[in-house]
């Protein structure tokens, strides 16, 4: 965990409502591990206090990425950000993903919307190729695609409305994936909620091993402030556990859903 | 250039300590920030059990401030020493630990079984928790009770005894001076002030438990104005703490009559802040050619 000062090096439009921004963060850059994130400070947000969490999408040469979405003011002053502008960084922060063994289970990734940065790391270091199943509303919710298939993974999108790929949801693409064959295989996934808990149960009907990167707002990010909990199962029942430092990533069977009611 | 002040008989190496529930067990921060340059690490409220805390969302960002309603989460008096104190008591500079409870015998055991400890440097009674439905802010609000529980914790140990006062009650001064009375060494001046945030597509509050404690910069006038009648009213003490985000900031609490000062919330979004603060207090008091920094105790009080 470092925390630094990071140049923008290129902030731009990638889809839609979506942007990436590549910073020059040299300390930081080495150390990252697929799924985990960096803790940003927006500096022009005066009134608005704390950082933003971000998945890192890709790591190059003292360099990092990010891909996010407009969804709030931070990520809108973040957009209008321009090139030798700064950023504070903390990170890598969080437990991440498990990066595949050669020769072992067949990775089958799962993502909603921005959900796809936080899996891109993992594929490209991932000894072994998979599937990587993108979902969103609309053709703009659809990133990444050409990278997945620049690295030879096979890449299967549903859109809701049809505008590209198939129409659906990218669960029930998982489904299709899984009723054709399943034994061998382990489900990695990041994205909304309901998308995180209908992975875990196609994961348990298939005896899947699971790793879902859970979204939660975040205080701090390094574990004190305790805003980010996640209701978790622990030997004599459940507690609630840090997304920011015990997670994001958590084994689906840790997650005590019913209790986050 | 001295720094340095005391608490009850407590020395700090300069006035600069983080708030309570801003700073975890100190170990969390450990990466970040050269603890041993602090006055002193200041660990989240504990009690005698584990606390599982309240559902989410637990906070909610509003302009210029954070409201909390996390329920003081944590793994009771044996986790805390368990998994925390082997870290803690190697620092070099002094840990205080805040604690509460939900009667005066809770708090009592808590600080005999910390006191048995050997090596803590302070205990922070928290009576102002506005997250907690039994204990913690019914004590803070009656100044009888508050007696009693300062008087009872200070039967049991001679730590140095802090206790931190709610901003919510018509005045602050006889909850201040039942403290002192009570044999309380000093004064953590404020906690966090009792808020609400709605969510208006929901129509909803935004926060599980409704209401929370607003903290960050937008409550640093309320918690000024507060130092500023508690320093009139009482001889101990006062550490001053509500939206500290400069040395700037520091020194007006310091002007007002605190003797330290705690940072807390910017812990979440710099936590550079506490040595920032430090830095820059070192070079105010250079500039203006201040030898000793309790000579700005209280400055900003007429007739000083």
């Amino acid at each position: 965990m470092v925390e630094q000062t990071a140049q923008i090096v290129s902030n731009e439009r990638d889809t839609d409502l979506y942007f990436r921004v590549v910073v020059r963060a040299a300390q930081i850059a080495p150390l990252v591990q697929p799924g985990q994130f960096v803790h940003v400070r927006i500096l022009p947000l005066r009134h608005a206090l704390l950082r933003r969490p971000f998945s890192v999408l890709q790591v190059a040469e003292g360099t990092l990425s990010l891909l996010y979405k407009i969804v709030g003011q931070g990520t809108e002053v973040l957009s209008r950000m321009r090139p030798g502008e700064e950023l504070s960084l903390i990170g890598p922060l969080g437990h991440g993903f498990t990066v595949p063994h050669p020769g072992g289970e067949v990775p089958l990734l799962v993502a909603g919307g921005y959900g796809m940065a936080a899996l891109f790391l993992l594929a490209e270091r991932s000894p072994q190729r998979g599937i990587v199943f993108v979902g969103g509303r609309r053709r703009a919710d659809i990133l990444c695609e050409k990278e997945f298939r620049a690295l030879g993974w096979e890449v299967c999108v549903t859109t809701e409305d049809g505008s590209h790929g198939e129409r659906g949801i990218v669960t029930e693409a998982l489904l299709a994936e899984l009723k054709r064959r399943a034994p061998g295989r382990k489900l990695f996934a990041c994205g909304p909620t309901p998308m995180l808990k209908a992975v875990g149960r196609l994961a348990a009907e298939h005896n899947l091993p699971a790793e879902l990167s859970l979204d939660q707002h975040m205080g701090c990010g390094i574990g004190v402030c305790l805003t980010c909990v996640a209701p978790i199962k622990t030997a004599g029942g459940w507690e609630y556990q840090r997304t920011c430092t015990e997670g994001p990533v958590f084994d689906f069977r840790q997650i005590a859903w019913e209790e986050a009611e | 250039m001295n720094l340095s002040v005391r608490i009850g008989g407590l020395t700090l190496q300069n006035p600069v300590t983080v708030a309570s529930g801003t700073f975890g067990y100190g170990v969390e921060y450990s990466q970040l920030v050269d603890l041993n340059q602090l006055g002193a690490v200041v660990v989240k409220g504990i009690r005698l059990e584990p606390v599982r805390g309240n559902p989410t969302p637990r906070t909610v960002e509003v302009t210029s401030g954070l409201i909390n309603a996390i329920g003081l989460q944590g793994p009771g008096v044996e986790g805390c020493i368990r998994s925390y104190w082997p870290f803690l008591k190697e620092l070099k500079v002094p840990a205080i630990i805040n604690i509460w409870g939900v009667t005066v015998a809770e708090y009592t055991e808590v600080a005999r079984r910390l006191d048995a400890l050997g090596g803590v440097g302070a205990l922070e009674l928290n009576v102002s928790c506005p997250n907690i439905k039994e204990g913690g802010a019914q004590f803070g609000t009656d100044p009888r009770l508050l007696s009693q529980v300062v008087a009872a914790c200070r039967k049991v140990t001679r730590l140095p005894l802090i206790t931190k006062l709610s901003p919510n009650v018509v005045s602050i001064v006889p909850y201040a001076q039942a403290a002192e009375a009570a044999g309380s060494d000093a004064l953590s001046i404020m906690n966090s002030y009792p808020a609400m945030a709605i969510d208006v597509e929901t129509r909803r509050p935004v926060l599980a438990n409704v209401t929370g404690g607003l903290t960050g910069p937008c409550i640093k006038p309320i918690a000024l104005k507060l130092v500023w009648e508690a320093a009139k009213a009482v001889k101990i003490p006062i550490i001053g703490m509500g939206g500290i985000q400069s040395a700037t900031d520091a020194i007006e609490f310091i002007m007002a009559g605190a003797t330290a000062v705690a940072v807390g919330t910017a812990n979440f979004y710099e936590p550079q802040t506490p040595l920032q603060v430090i830095a820059g207090l070192r070079q105010f008091m250079l500039q203006e050619g201040i030898e000793d920094v309790r000579h700005l105790i209280g400055s900003a009080q007429i007739g000083k």
